[in-house]
């Protein structure tokens, strides 16, 4: 299988307050079309990693490679371009932008890639709310819905660029398991139908069981 | 490549949820150049009405004949005298008249400098004012009225009367204000004046001249160059001033030094006549100009502030605008067009302002004696001042703008994502 997303030899240090070595010595690949987790204790250091591979924190040692391309390296622009283009993310918390409707916020990273007429935007944006069952609330202002409904919201918007490998830092770390339930589905139905690639940071053991492959991290290393 | 669309939606819609702190900014800038405006427009508006007052009727090469002491004394012509230490005591000017030799044809050849606009006779004489029985000393000048009011603005000072009814009259006379006040004359009455020989002609009032300066009103009067020739006794050649109006101001000084040296006259120049008089100009533009600054550094912390506040609660904003690829300079762009509406708004806004209330200012009556063709406050009404003040606006604003727009550009996504 095609190689999505390499890590090679990945460390990073945190110098304040006390120098820490956060990341020792990461290296795994994912494939396209996997759906796989990373699971591990509170404070290991999984989201300094996701956040090393979503090219969002520079300040590490190592190789990141996009599609067998080496990123690491790469100017802030080029890097916000790739983030843009072939990254979408999901976060713990609903980043939305408040003021913005729901339709908004879905066609904004698509806007800025302007790839695409605004209509064609506005379809695409449409559908991915369709798939994810909330087209109804295309028009309503993104801090008037629900917490469920804003995670959906802001898993529409990763996809919008139709990237190659959707990241997520807890992503149902603040749904009930009915949401959960609804979110590990999208995911699992991009993955499967789409080809998608994902990459998830969970807590919950039994959303990890249902994904491809798990990765245990303790202690800023792999486990396995 | 910049995507003006999204970012301009962007920094709109951050704008329009804090409409009431935006409006204030905004307000801020209006206040600033509104108040540049309408200062401006009235401080030089102040400045063209007193230069209309001293420069307009003033030429700008005033040509005379000095009566002045010989440089050369008999005695230096004499040659067996040349190489001894000669002293002569008592000088008195050599006796001499105030006629301008040779008017008439330096009148002619001035007119034909492409830099001079018209170069006109005067005679001056002094007379008395004669009512029953008193004698009130003056001056009665003789003037071509018609090109006085071409060039020197002559009809602004005719209160009372027509320039053409002098033009018309033989014996026609612009009486000054004061003089008619004294001797309660009118316009149709006639007055009697008396040569310093001793002549005494009738005149007939056709018009009141007010110049606004008491001292002058008070003397002064104007007739036509003939009858001024003719109580004179004085042939047709007989002028004593020339006065010169030129195209450009600043050719005043090297066109009266050629004419002293050519003619042998004496030709004043109006800057040094009234140099002091561009002090007082600078002054009021150095005031106008403190004044708008000051207002707009004042606006230009509103901008700060504002920005600031906005980029402090938009925190998690530019974190998921960076966390979905836009660029420290996108989110950098965002705010600095935030900055910059405020600046257009508000600069067009104060023009509005300015505009408004110019032409309010320019509406108010302002009558003073002093200064009779005044009826409202002086304004100048000038498109530049505009283009000036929203220049200003957008300076200001662009400085007030960049340094916080710099710090929203630099904040890390992942501090912020962690944050929460
Ligand atoms: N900016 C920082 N400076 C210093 N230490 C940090 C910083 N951010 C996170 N850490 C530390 O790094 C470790 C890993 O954090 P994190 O990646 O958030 O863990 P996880 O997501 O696995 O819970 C934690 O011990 C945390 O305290
Ligand atoms: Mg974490």
């Amino acid at each position: 299988m095609k190689t999505v997303l390499e890590a090679k030899n990945i460390n990073k240090y945190f110098r304040k307050p006390v120098l820490f070595h956060v990341l020792k010595d990461i290296s795994f690949k994912v494939s396209q079309g996997e759906f796989a987790s990373i699971m591990g204790k509170s404070g290991c250091g999984k989201s300094t990693l996701l956040y090393i591979l979503s090219t969002m924190d520079t300040d590490y040692e190592g190789g990141l490679y996009l599609n067998n391309e080496l990123i690491t390296g790469q100017e802030r622009e080029k890097l916000s371009y790739i983030r843009n283009k072939h990254i979408g993310f999901v976060f713990q918390f609903h980043y939305l932008l408040s003021e913005f409707s729901v339709l908004e916020n879905v066609m904004l990273p698509a806007k800025k890639l302007a790839e695409k007429s605004i209509e064609e935007i506005e379809h695409d944006a449409m559908n991915k709310l369709r798939i994810l069952k909330i087209d109804h609330l295309a028009q309503k202002r993104a801090s008037r819905i629900s917490g469920g409904e804003k995670q959906r919201v802001a898993i529409a918007r990763a996809l919008i660029n139709d990237p190659i490998i959707i990241m997520g830092d807890e992503p149902t770390g603040n749904l009930d398991s009915y949401n959960s339930e609804n979110v590990f589905n999208v995911f699992k139905q991009l993955s499967d139908e789409e080809g998608l690639s994902l990459l998830v940071v969970t807590h919950d053991i039994d959303f990890a069981n249902k994904t491809d492959r798990i990765i245990e991290m303790g202690d800023g290393r792999i486990i396995n | 490549m910049t995507n003006w669309k999204v970012i301009l939606n962007i920094a709109r819609t951050h704008l329009v949820t804090k409409i009431k702190q935006t409006a204030t900014a905004a307000l801020g800038v209006t206040f600033g150049i509104g108040a540049y405006i309408t200062l401006v427009c009235f401080m030089t508006g102040l400045n063209k009405m007193l230069d209309d007052l001293i420069l307009n009727q003033t030429p700008h090469i005033h040509v005379f004949n000095e009566i002045e002491p010989s440089e050369k004394q008999p005695v230096d012509l004499y040659d067996e005298l040349r190489n001894t230490f000669n002293v002569v005591h008592s000088i008195k000017p050599k006796q001499s008249q105030k006629r301008i030799h040779n008017a008439l044809p330096i009148i002619k050849y001035l007119n034909k400098d492409p830099k001079v606009k018209g170069a006109i006779p005067q005679i001056k004489s002094q007379i008395f004012y004669i009512s029953g029985s008193i004698e009130l000393g003056g001056n009665l000048t003789g003037v071509d009225i018609m090109k006085e009011v071409e060039f020197f603005n002559f009809r602004d000072y005719i209160v009372k009367g027509t320039p053409q009814a002098l033009q018309h009259n033989d014996n026609g006379v612009l009486l000054g204000a004061g003089v008619a006040k004294k001797m309660s004359l009118e316009i149709g009455d006639r007055v009697q004046i008396s040569t310093i020989k001793g002549d005494v002609f009738p005149l007939k009032i056709v018009g009141i001249y007010q110049s606004g300066i008491a001292d002058i009103d008070n003397v002064q009067s104007f007739t036509t160059i003939k009858t001024v020739q003719r109580i004179l006794g004085e042939a047709e050649n007989y002028i004593t001033d020339i006065n010169v109006k030129l195209h450009h101001i600043e050719q005043a000084i090297a066109l009266a030094e050629k004419v002293e040296q050519q003619f042998k006259l004496k030709a004043i120049d109006i800057n040094t006549a009234n140099a002091q008089f561009e002090t007082g100009t600078t002054i009021r533009n150095l005031i106008t100009y403190a004044v708008s600054i000051t207002l707009l550094i004042v606006a230009g912390f509103g901008i700060y502030n504002i920005l600031n506040m906005l980029i402090y609660e938009k925190m998690n904003d530019i974190a998921i605008l960076k966390a979905t690829g836009f660029s420290g300079k996108d989110v950098q762009l965002i705010f600095m067009s935030q900055a910059m509406i405020i600046g257009v708004v508000g600069g067009v806004l104060g023009l509005l302002i300015g505009f408004g209330l110019s032409h309010l200012i320019d509406q108010l009556p302002f009558e003073t004696e002093a200064l009779p063709t005044i009826t409202t406050y002086p304004i100048n009404h000038n498109l530049w001042f505009y283009g000036i003040g929203i220049t200003f606006a957008m300076i200001s604003t662009f400085l007030a703008g960049y340094l916080p727009s710099q710090k929203a550009k630099k904040i890390d996504p992942v501090r912020i994502i962690r944050g929460q």
